[in-house]
């Protein structure tokens, strides 16, 4: 079932990068630094404005992909990278959409493990890209079963 | 260090050594993030989970490595965040930040970067490259 998904994209959902949130993300990873938080100080910096902390799309909406489900239960998240253009500006609108890049699986000792690999985008409104991200996710013989019951 | 751009190769930033890590900075995490996977909030679904206790999301410390670079954030950006998951951070855990100046150029500086916890263990590892604005 993880296999026909490779190459399948969800639709692109728009995001908007408040405030509020980003606030309560820095607070989250004990980060409140005025060049995220204090609108004054944005204003002030070579940013025109607030950004967003490095790993704040974690927050973003991404849609779904038809026809796949991997549960936020059971698994191990094994990798993450990021790449910017540019750092997100808070206020500001991102267009977000995932894809199954990959997946495979692989015998270990844990027995037979399944690895999902997701690549995230975020677009500006013309386009083009601010980031990607891409996480790889193991998924357990047990949870795997479960799923392709 | 006032300047990011002032390192030497193999400098290093200065270290932050967070407060043991508690519940409540998990339960702040899931609402802030919306990963509301329960093994790292229930005691009861960690231990369902096979854990010996709840576990922080691998991204709470990844989002804390980060900051290791946000006083520079006005000299450049991080435009490449990779990490490895390399162990599990459990309550009262204390991690240590790190990260040091591998190579650069006139454009990047590359670091490796590592959170550690308190019998020395890598709980996640990888490599941040920081673009200067130049």
């Amino acid at each position: 079932m993880f296999k026909d998904a490779i190459g399948k994209k969800s639709k692109k959902v728009k995001n908007t990068v408040e405030r509020g949130a980003v606030k309560k993300f820095a607070e989250a990873i004990g980060d409140v630094h005025p060049i995220f938080v204090d609108e004054e100080y944005g204003n002030q910096s070579r940013y025109g404005r607030n950004i967003a902390p490095p790993t704040f799309p974690r927050v973003f909406d991404y849609g779904e992909i038809e026809d796949f489900y991997l549960p936020n239960i059971g698994l191990i998240h094994g990798e993450q990278i990021y790449h910017y253009e540019r750092p997100i500006l808070v206020g500001e609108e991102i267009y977000c959409y995932t894809e199954v890049v990959d997946y495979y699986e692989k015998t270990g000792n844990m027995g037979l493990l399944g690895f999902v690999i997701l690549k995230g985008y975020g677009e500006d409104a013309e386009g083009k890209n601010i980031y990607t991200e891409k996480q790889s996710a193991i998924i357990s013989e047990a949870v795997r079963k479960e799923l392709v019951r | 260090m006032n300047s990011i751009v002032d390192l030497q190769i193999d400098d290093s930033l200065e270290e932050i050594t967070l407060n043991p890590v508690s519940r409540i900075d998990l339960i702040k995490y899931a609402g802030a993030s919306g990963d509301f996977n329960p093994i790292h909030t229930i005691d009861a679904e960690a231990t369902k989970a096979g854990l010996p206790g709840i576990i922080a999301h691998g991204m709470w410390t990844m989002g804390n490595l980060a900051k290791l670079f946000t006083p520079y954030l006005e000299e450049g950006f991080i435009q490449d965040y990779k990490i490895r998951f390399a162990g599990m951070v459990f309550l009262e855990d204390v991690i240590t930040l790190k990260a040091r100046l591998q190579e650069e150029n006139e454009e990047l500086l590359d670091f490796t970067v590592a959170a550690v916890n308190q019998n020395g263990k890598e709980v996640i590892k990888g490599a941040i490259t920081f673009k200067k604005y130049v």
